[in-house]
């Protein structure tokens, strides 16, 4: 991996520059406790985690959330006939806070039904985009106050899971290329092949390798990236992971009796498919993947890649955005500078400003 | 190490303690607390997010620590061995002189690490403090170098294209102040200092060189000390008491500041095993024993329960701070003058425009001045030729005046030249003439007959280059003898005697 081409890494190791010597420790000291400082700090604290589910109606969105969390988070909808479709996208968020052995965690699931729904899908990503930007924009006007509190309240987009129907045979559809061509840039996106129950196990490999080389034709680098692998163990880790996306899950939030267990699963004529079977479905894997192992490295991710490659997309192009609703327009100057302010200079201007002002300062 | 042991034990029993009440598995039942809009949730189920703390812990031993330890005290009171006996390592350090003119810090950074934690201690000492006979500049230093760390964090957050996460952080998480053992009161410099550096940075203060005083004098010093920083006002660090694991044991170490401690890397032998300590003729002063002496307290509050929240206080208390008041300054404020809120976007914009026009003009101006300038130099070169034209000119005229006289006078010279000869050869004519008649030139004869042979008579001088002479010279010879043509000679005649 060219280490040129790769963006700046969230975690990256210690770079160990030859001024600073390693010294040896005659005994022990204890600075390892400094390990146990932080859990109970963090426990202190709590956890956030935001995760966004991304599909049409009927794929089993919210039964998919329910089964992860183990919780009726939502009221799982079932088709309903006097129902009428929503015209445009209406984006839902409910928050619940978790807790399990002193770890508490503040969930957001945001649903999204309507999506996809309509005769002309054109742009229907719109407000998905709208609402992970609005949700960077509000962290960063909290970042850049004078007074700013403690602990920012982060409602960023951790996790974007995007299911994709189980369709057997075809590739993505141009809905599903177009959408995960625009999020890959702006957030983590894991894609799931929806209501896996309708595929044999061929068809399921067959279509997960279909979906794969269509993500390499164009480009798409969904979750986890192979540019932000640290070292050695992370990229055989991921490449495992990696290998098996999109994973093919299926969701359910009803308990039935299976050899005497009692274990989540559908029941149909021709049998229970149990969710947390690895050889019925992959749904385990999704839930290690999103909670067990690599929850810090998606928040991570976001925070300190898609957020930034927002805050300097925001800061560079601030002066052609159109202006939000708490604006204040600014009065014209009293000389009327005689170059007319361009894009490009400026842009590269304003860091070098803070310092040299500070320099005056000094 | 017991105490360690000890502690790792107290947290895995307080983590005991929580889980104990917890049910694994739960009828369907959700307990909907409404509050803030979000609601509590029971899970049927283990889903496993306990293992969030853990894959904190592990991003951050990934990462790596950073610790920044600033030492402030007299030279020779012992900060050096205190850091050695601290991270029990022989850091490089030589001894430094008392005669420096100005109070200088020296930072130096090492890397440690302790099983799988990697920590990169930057060590700052302050060398010269309290050395010099006018010590009002002692502390400024300090608080410059405290503020530039806190810049430089705080320009990498300004810039638009930032890496915040590989920043190597270098603010001072804590200072330790030392005092020396006197057993009476602060000095006048400590309260100075420790005034102006309370606000921007985690105090410890320390007693050095405790193995001076004896214990009683101790106990009033340590009250002394302590009313002393209280009644004026000076904030050193507390110790944090509102989490339950470690708030006992932080209250109690609250009241024995501040430590006095005694730093030795020298080993001595008691009993049977060899410790740190210092030995003196009437006994043995062991470093890590409580009962000698409080280092064994300050090692364990300062890196192995504190360290997480001495960083913490460190960047959202005295940085958060620093920020803001630098901010203010720049001008930058969160609400308006009619108190809507104001963006700091907008002013940045506003901004933005003004150091724009201000630059204009900047440049107009040093645009004109640059014109000016060369102007300036062009008339100054103008100047500079036509002078020398002018010497030129005079020059060129002088020489021409010379050549005229020197014609002229070769003229004359030639003139007198042509006379000399045409007086020259009338006078032979008139000798020739002279000859004819008998009677005067017997002598002669005579004079001739005595001398038989040859005569030379010179001719003529030839001065005058052969163009201008060709005609006159052949005409006043008139009998041909050769004249070599050119140059200056003198033509001799060979004359037979006449």
């Amino acid at each position: 991996m060219d280490p040129l081409r790769q963006p700046p890494s969230p975690c990256s190791s210690r770079p160990s520059s030859p001024r600073t010597p390693s010294c040896e420790m005659l005994g022990y000291v204890g600075i390892e406790a400094v390990l146990d400082q932080l859990k109970i700090k963090a426990m202190k604290m709590g956890f956030e985690f935001n995760i966004m589910v991304v599909g049409q109606s009927g794929l089993g969105k919210s039964t998919m959330v329910n089964t992860l969390f183990k919780s009726k988070m939502w009221k799982s909808t079932l088709p309903g006939l006097g129902v009428p479709t929503p015209k445009t996208l209406q984006l839902q968020s409910v928050t619940h806070v978790i807790e399990e052995k002193g770890v508490k965690l503040k969930l957001t699931v945001t649903d999204t039904p309507g999506f996809g729904d309509q005769i002309n899908n054109d742009k229907c990503w719109d407000p998905i985009l709208g609402y992970i930007n609005e949700q960077y924009e509000r962290y960063l006007q909290e970042e850049i106050l004078i007074t700013r509190q403690r602990h920012i309240p982060d409602t960023r987009v951790h996790c974007c899971v995007y299911f994709v129907p189980p369709t057997g045979h075809c590739s993505l559809r141009p809905l599903d290329i177009e959408f995960l061509q625009r999020l890959c840039q702006t957030v983590n996106v894991v894609p799931v092949i929806a209501r896996a129950d309708s595929l044999t196990i061929e068809e399921r490999e067959a279509f997960r390798r279909r979906i794969q080389h269509n993500l390499r034709t164009h480009c798409i680098e969904v979750y986890p990236q192979k540019c932000f692998d640290e070292d050695i163990n992370d990229r055989i880790l991921n490449s495992k992971i990696r290998e098996r996306i999109p994973f093919a899950v299926v969701g359910a939030d009803r308990e039935h009796l299976v050899n005497g267990r009692c274990v989540l699963g559908r029941k149909t004529k021709w049998g229970i498919i149990e969710v947390e079977n690895m050889a019925h479905c992959e749904f385990p894997l999704l839930r290690d993947l999103l909670i067990r192992t690599h929850l810090q490295d998606l928040k991570d991710i976001t925070h300190n890649v898609h957020y930034e490659n927002y805050r300097v997309f925001r800061l560079n192009k601030s002066h052609v955005l159109p202006r939000g609703p708490g604006w204040v327009n600014l009065a014209p100057g009293p000389a009327p500078s005689p170059a007319s302010p361009q894009a490009t200079p400026r842009t590269m201007k304003v860091c070098r400003w803070t310092q040299d002002n500070s320099d005056d300062e000094y | 190490m017991a105490s360690e042991v000890a502690r790792h034990l107290l947290f895995q029993s307080h983590m005991a303690a929580k889980t104990a009440g917890m049910p694994s598995q739960l009828p369907d039942s959700e307990q909907n607390q409404k509050k803030d809009n979000t609601r509590s949730l029971t899970m049927s189920g283990h889903v496993g997010f306990e293992s969030l703390p853990d894959q904190l812990v592990n991003r951050s031993i990934q990462q790596g620590f950073c610790f920044n330890i600033l030492c402030v005290g007299e030279t020779g009171i012992g900060k050096s061995t205190l850091i050695d006996t601290l991270f029990n390592t022989n850091f490089e350090d030589h001894e430094s002189s008392h005669f420096y003119p100005h109070v200088r810090l020296k930072a130096q950074t090492y890397e440690l690490q302790e099983s799988n934690v990697h920590l990169k201690l930057t060590i700052v000492n302050t060398v010269g403090f309290g050395d010099q006979i006018n010590k009002e500049e002692s502390y400024q230093p300090i608080v410059d170098y405290i503020d530039a760390q806190f810049e430089a964090y705080l320009q990498e957050e300004l810039k638009i294209k930032r890496s915040l996460f590989n920043y190597h952080d270098s603010r001072i998480h804590v200072c330790l102040y030392f005092i020396s053992p006197t057993g009476h009161s602060l000095k006048t410099l400590d309260l100075l200092t420790m005034k102006s550096l309370d606000s921007k940075v985690n105090i410890i203060p320390v007693i050095a060189k405790a193995d001076a005083i004896s214990k009683t004098e101790l106990q009033k010093f340590k009250i002394k000390l302590m009313s002393e920083l209280v009644s004026n006002g000076v904030q050193i660090y507390q110790f944090p008491t509102d989490d339950e694991t470690i708030a006992k044991i932080n209250a109690s170490m609250n009241g024995h500041l501040p430590f006095a401690v005694v730093g030795s890397m020298d080993e001595v032998k008691v009993g049977n095993k060899m410790v740190k300590a210092r030995q003196y003729p009437w006994g043995i002063v062991q470093v890590e024993n409580e009962n000698h002496c409080d280092f064994v307290k300050l090692r364990e509050m300062l890196l192995c329960t504190n360290m997480e929240d001495l960083r913490d206080q460190t960047h959202t208390r005295h940085y958060e701070l620093y920020r803001r008041c630098k901010l203010e300054e720049l001008g930058f404020t969160d609400v308006g003058p009619e108190h809507e809120p104001l963006s700091l976007q907008e002013t940045y914009e506003a901004k933005r425009h003004e150091f724009y026009g201000e630059r204009q003009r900047k440049e107009e101006e040093m645009k004109q001045t640059f014109v000016q300038r060369v102007k300036e130099k062009e008339a100054m070169l103008k100047e500079a030729e036509r002078e020398l034209q002018a010497k030129f000119e005079h020059l060129k005229r002088v020489h021409q005046e010379e050549r005229i006289k020197l014609e002229e006078k070769r003229r004359l010279l030639e003139e007198e030249i042509i006379a000399f000869s045409k007086k020259k050869a009338t006078s032979e004519i008139h000798q020739n003439q002279s000859f004819m008649v008998p009677g005067s030139s017997l002598r002669k004869d005579k004079d001739r007959k005595k001398e038989p042979g040859y005569r030379f008579e010179l001719l003529c001088f030839d001065v005058r280059a052969c163009e201008t002479s060709d005609g006159r010279t052949d005409t006043e010879e008139g009998r041909g003898a050769p004249r070599p043509r050119g140059g200056l000679g003198s033509v001799w005649r060979r004359s037979q005697g006449l």
